[in-house]
């Protein structure tokens, strides 16, 4: 509920509307339970009294009040329908730029497939809930206290009379209200583990045929679905009660309205319209009583969503810039110190990621990045776009600490490959210019060029205007990876960071990049994570990483000299080292 | 062009297809017959059940006719006889009526429930059994994203509208028909009076669905297009912040998100348009029966009880008209849905026409390409004319750039598409008469696209050999060098892995899938640029470890990495779906060809 409430100020432009709305709902209930009544005139005035011009009069009375009513009902639900979208696309906004502000730390553990859950499902649960809310909701609790109202200005005995049987639906209604919540709550989650087994079983549709696993995966599935279908039985099953049980509490006051009122009508305490009228009212109570219970599922369903989007709205991005941080004195050949920065990821302090890291990159440098799978190099190339912040010691662009600056500015001076290519729908030219949206068709080839990508973009069916697919299916991992490269190269970074991005292109075609990056990036420096000692040979300093420690630094024939783990990695990819300094020399 | 046939990606999420704030999307079924014929032999399995249901549904219909009638009776004959003790005696059969009248719903209602849901089961199930037994072609066209929110969708519709509507749909006619015959038989004037009702209701919802199908289906459009635009933004956020993106990206998703809006109050709008309008019609018919009522009354045509009565079944004429009106769209997108369902039901199965009796209890690993032709695309050859031969225990490295058709080689010959031309044998035997189940059980395959599932990582180490202990599965991970960095995780074999595997690095995903390969003991081992992402010196130990382990087995190695390969006993090198060089490392950088080119280019000519 009180994630609910937090969300309120997100209905605050839309306040008018929904007290329109609302007072709309209002008259439209008035009216409408002002039907039973003259009903109830037309017998007791019309027919009883033999009146046919009083029948004919509250007959177009009726009809008069049955049209207005159309129309305000009509007015009311076009208004709540108007709060609940304008809401939901405030809300979807809001979270989409909250998303868009996280920093990598935050998404490590947001998964985007649950955030994609969120910005549509989610929303569309609290939509739900104002739409209903502003309608069915309100109008369902006005019908039933306006009957009760009504029965007691009718006969207040009979009214009296009726006192415990309303006590006992109320309580009813409550009971499966309250019993509900958890219910459909346990169900969804079922559902969602079904969904799970199903959704994985697609998506890795090739390990399970390639190990055979079909049969695992039915009984799998088979285990989720017989979790589902028994718990989806037991819900349904209880809720198939209610309606029935209600019924028969309203269709036993209605009995008890006819014996006790008929009592009094044969003592001539009450009149047989009086009676119908009555009977009508209960009936009238009763229809929006079940709606009601029905829409405890929607409110179930929105407050659990409101916690969901609750849990995103308040996440602080865990990079932020300072309240006044300056503009950074932007250098076209930054030097960038690392001093003994460390880092942990969150809520993992046990398992050091980077350690009293130490590093200069001159300007105009290219610093290689070698170590085993998991020693932390992409996490420290991530560190100097702050895509994460150290959580210990201090990075320094041209003197200044990173986190004194704006990160905007910073990003500004830096290109990135990372080590997963990202492309997006579009052609293969807006793509490469992703950066730089405007840039012109000549620096879109250059860069193409220098990222040998430029060949096969021409080979493909429209050259520069062909359609990048859906995460880029249509293109090989290779030719994603030079379209990433072209991507950052055409942003003229005064720091370039490649993080084992050449790994499927074949080592000719990234010599071949490695030739035209050194015209590139004449003067600017670069931060190149590698596996191959080929892509590292003419690096101006190599930094070997192992276990979050800088184990080695040196130029190529240096670490040849001096560092063991250099030599191991030299000789798993070219044979003992040929100077006699390896291992085994 | 790029190698087909690659995992989409996995992270797709189930997008809930239906537009927010309604339930249901507004569909047309093809064949609504048809598929309806199809579909009642799901809850025909319960025949039993179901017939009980249905005499549950007559009698709580006939005795909401029996309520209204006894009703008016106590209003004439009674009340205005005062006569007290025939009053009790009506008010004591009214009560029984209403309340065993209620018990029959309830029970039916019951009832119902587990047969829908039982019946519902039997559709997941099917529709899940069916999917394992489809080729990987069917995977290629439909991607991961539009299949999960089908099944998912479409099977809610049907969920929705068996659970909600089945019964509910039954006992609408029931009471519906009965009540026309009790008015009719009351009075035949208010009867007409009162059936005028049901054609000014069909047209109705008639006018309501055609505009709000029309809403709907533009909001689904629009919808689309927001989700992509999200789904990029989302996922690849990094790339966007990286590049400074974010304020366009954010315009991009303000002009759909607006679309969006305006498009769903458009379509609710029109849709809830329907609920007054039958409310009112439901007024209306009180109104009518009491003006008219009260008209014939005064010339003495009708009692007053009469018209209670009447006022009473118009309720109860007028929810089941109302819940018709209601049902009609959950029930078109039901069928419509049904109508996808058994679409992929209807998708033919891998053929297999090999019987299991051939498989061999051992097999050696002798392979054997002999002139075989492929292509994904009829007309487009991916390989031609490949001829390989793989001796017991040797390792083969199939070397060459991006798009030789490497990996569709091991598309082949693990029969995820089968070969056009030639034959591919496996110790003498074409592996097209060894059922599918059996060749794969004895291929180990690490793939290009890591795939690991969410769930443990020692689960999925498993999976590659499901009755594994636990003590093989660590072997196998120390095998693979996956041991060290698993125990550095928050809780070691136990992390839970999620789908994009947070953390891990790639090169760590891929030790991980190697481990679940090593497990499997497989006779031939398979790796398409399994370590293309593991450091060469952790590669160079798995190397060393599974050398050991394959000692006597065949396998095969596809790498970029010409250090992956050096030790082969036979590197392939594959051009343009042919092979253009074969020997040992050695042989081949002595012929100084293309392979010495690719070689020579890792040092770039320089003297180290």
């Amino acid at each position: 509920m009180g994630h609910v409430l937090k969300l309120l100020p997100f209905l605050k432009p839309y306040w008018k509307k929904s007290a329109l709305s609302l007072v709309l709902l209002v008259v439209v209930v008035i009216l409408d339970l002002a039907i039973p009544r003259l009903v109830q005139h037309i017998i007791d005035q019309g027919i009883l009294a033999n009146d046919m011009e009083e029948v004919w009069r509250t007959f177009l009375l009726m009809l008069v009040i049955s049209a207005a009513s159309t129309l305000l009902a009509i007015g009311n639900n076009n208004f709540s329908v108007q709060v609940g979208e304008g809401m939901a696309r405030d809300l979807r906004e809001a979270l989409f730029l909250k998303i868009q502000s996280l920093s990598y730390g935050n998404l490590d553990r947001l998964n985007t497939g649950q955030l994609l859950v969120r910005l549509s499902s989610d929303t569309g649960a609290m939509q739900r809930v104002v739409q209903v809310s502003l309608r069915i909701g309100t109008r369902a609790p006005l019908i039933m206290v306006g009957s009760v109202l009504l029965m007691f200005v009718t006969d207040r005995h009979l009214a009296l009379i009726m006192v415990p049987l309303l006590l006992v639906t109320s309580g009813i209604i409550v009971f499966f209200i309250a019993r509900m919540r958890p219910l459909f709550l346990a169900m969804q989650e079922k559902l969602d583990r079904l969904n799970t087994v199903l959704q994985q079983n697609i998506a890795g549709v090739r390990v399970v045929k390639a190990f055979v696993r079909a049969g695992h995966e039915a009984s799998r599935f088979e285990a989720a679905n017989e979790d589902l279908t028994a718990r989806s039985i037991r819900v349904v099953e209880f809720m198939s009660a209610m309606g029935p049980a209600l019924s028969a509490c309203i269709n036993a006051g209605i009995v008890v309205v006819i014996w006790a009122g008929g009592l009094q009508a044969v003592r001539g305490e009450a009149t047989l319209g009086e009676l119908v009228a009555f009977v009508n009212y209960l009936q009238t109570a009763i229809g929006p009583l079940m709606i009601m219970a029905m829409l405890a599922n929607v409110w179930a369903a929105g407050i659990v969503s409101a916690g969901r989007l609750d849990e995103v709205l308040d996440t602080q991005p865990q990079v932020q810039d300072l309240p006044n941080a300056p503009a950074l004195a932007a250098s076209a050949r930054p030097r960038v110190v690392f001093e003994r920065v460390g880092f942990h990821y969150h809520g993992a302090k046990e398992t050091l990621v980077l350690e009293d890291i130490d590093l200069v990159a001159e300007p105009g440098q290219t610093v290689a990045i070698l170590g085993a799978t998991g020693a932390g190099k992409s996490t420290l190339i991530n560190l100097i776009p702050r895509f994460y912040d150290p959580t210990a010691g201090r990075i320094l662009i041209d003197g200044q600490d990173l986190r004194h600056l704006r990160q905007d500015l910073l990003l500004d001076l830096i290109g990135v490959v990372p080590q997963e290519t990202v492309l997006f729908s579009g052609s293969v030219r807006d793509n490469i210019r992703y950066g730089r949206p405007f840039a012109g068709d000549e620096e879109v080839v250059a860069a193409a060029r220098a990222a040998q990508a430029h060949d096969f973009v021409l080979d493909l069916p429209q050259g520069y205007n062909t359609r990048v697919e859906e995460r880029g299916v249509n293109l090989s991992g290779g030719q994603k990876q030079r379209l990433a490269i072209a991507r950052a190269l055409l942003i003229r970074p005064a720091i370039l960071i490649l993080d084992d991005s050449t790994s499927a292109v074949d080592v000719e075609t990234e010599t071949r990049i490695q030739e035209a990056l050194e015209t590139w990036m004449r003067g600017h420096t670069c931060f190149v994570v590698a596996q191959r000692i080929s892509t590292v040979l003419k690096a101006d300093k190599i930094v070997v990483l192992d276990r979050g420690l800088l184990a080695a630094e040196g130029t190529h024939r240096q670490l040849l000299q001096s560092s063991p783990i250099y030599q191991e990695i030299y000789a798993s990819q070219l044979g003992a080292a040929p100077n006699g300094a390896g291992r085994d020399g | 062009m790029a190698e087909r046939g690659r995992n989409e990606p996995a992270h797709r999420p189930p997008l809930r297809g239906g537009p927010p704030g309604m339930p249901g999307r507004i569909e047309k079924a093809r064949d609504p017959r048809r598929t309806l014929a199809r579909l009642l032999p799901y809850l025909g399995r319960h025949r039993l059940l179901l017939i009980a249901v249905l005499g549950l549904v007559v009698l709580s219909t006939g005795l909401g006719l029996l309520g209204p009638y006894l009703m008016g009776l106590a209003f004439d004959e009674y009340i205005a006889n005062r006569d007290l003790a025939g009053l009790a005696l009506v008010s004591g059969w009214m009560l029984a009526v209403f309340l065993l009248g209620s018990l029959a719903d309830a029970l039916s209602g019951r009832l119902m429930a587990a047969v829908s849901q039982r019946a519902l089961k039997k559709v997941r199930g099917d529709l899940f059994g069916h999917l394992q037994t489809l080729e990987l072609r069917f995977f290629d066209n439909h991607p991961a994203g539009e299949l999960m929110s089908r099944l998912t969708n479409d099977v809610e519709a049907l969920n929705t509208a068996i659970s909600q509507n089945a019964a509910a749909l039954v006992a609408s006619m029931l009471s519906l028909v009965g009540i026309l015959v009790a008015m009719f038989a009351l009075n035949f004037w208010l009867a007409l009076a009162s059936v005028i009702v049901v054609p000014i209701m069909f047209w109705f919802t008639g006018f309501v669905a055609r505009y709000t199908r029309k809403g709907f289906r533009e909001l689904q459009k629009d919808l689309g297009q927001l989700n992509a635009v999200m789904e990029e933004a989302i996922s690849g956020q990094r790339v966007v912040r990286a590049f400074r993106r974010g304020d366009w990206a954010a315009a991009e998703f303000r002009r759909h998100n607006q679309e969006v809006c305006r498009a769903a109050t458009y379509a609710n709008s029109y849709a809830l348009l329907l609920m007054p309008l039958t409310n009112q019609l439901g007024n209306l018919f009180v109104i009518a029966i009491a003006g008219l009522g009260g008209w014939l009354a005064l010339k003495g045509l009708v009692t007053v009880g009469t018209i209670v009565t009447f006022i009473s079944y118009g309720r109860n004429f007028i929810n089941p008209l109302r819940q018709l009106a209601n049902m009609y769209n959950s029930i078109q997108a039901a069928l419509a849905g049904a109508e996808r369902v058994f679409e992929v039901l209807d998708t033919p199965s891998e053929v297999d026409q090999a019987q299991a009796a051939a498989a061999p209890a051992r097999i050696s690993g002798q392979v054997e390409f002999a002139r075989v032709r492929f292509g994904y695309t009829a007309g487009i050859p991916v390989i031609r004319d490949m001829t390989l031969e793989a001796r017991p225990g040797q390792t083969i490295a199939l070397v060459g750039p991006t798009g030789a058709g490497k990996t569709t080689l091991v598309n082949l010959l693990t029969r995820f598409y089968e070969i056009e031309e030639g034959r591919i044998t496996i110790d003498g035997t074409d592996i097209r008469q060894l059922p599918k189940t059996e060749l794969r059980r004895r291929l180990g395959i690490v793939l290009q696209d890591t795939f690991l599932f969410s769930a443990s990582v020692l689960e999925n180490i498993r999976y590659g050999r499901l009755d594994a202990s636990d003590e093989e599965v660590v072997e196998a991970a120390r095998l693979a060098d996956a041991d060290h960095f698993i125990h550095q995780l928050p809780e070691g074999y136990q992390t839970q892995l999620s789908e994009r595997a947070g953390n891990l690095s790639q090169g760590q995903r891929q030790l991980l899938a190697i481990s679940r390969a090593i497990l499997a003991n497989p006779a031939i081992l398979i790796l398409d640029e399994a370590t293309s992402s593991v450091d060469t010196r952790t590669e160079a130990r798995i190397q060393a470890a599974l050398l050991r382990l394959m000692q006597g087995r065949t396998a095969f190695v596809i790498a970029h990495r010409l250090s992956t390969i050096r030790d082969a006993d036979q590197v392939v090198v594959i051009r343009q779906g042919q092979i253009a060089e074969q020997g040992t490392h050695q042989q081949l950088l002595d012929r100084r060809g293309f392979y010495h080119q690719l070689y020579m280019s890792q040092f770039k000519g320089e003297a180290i």
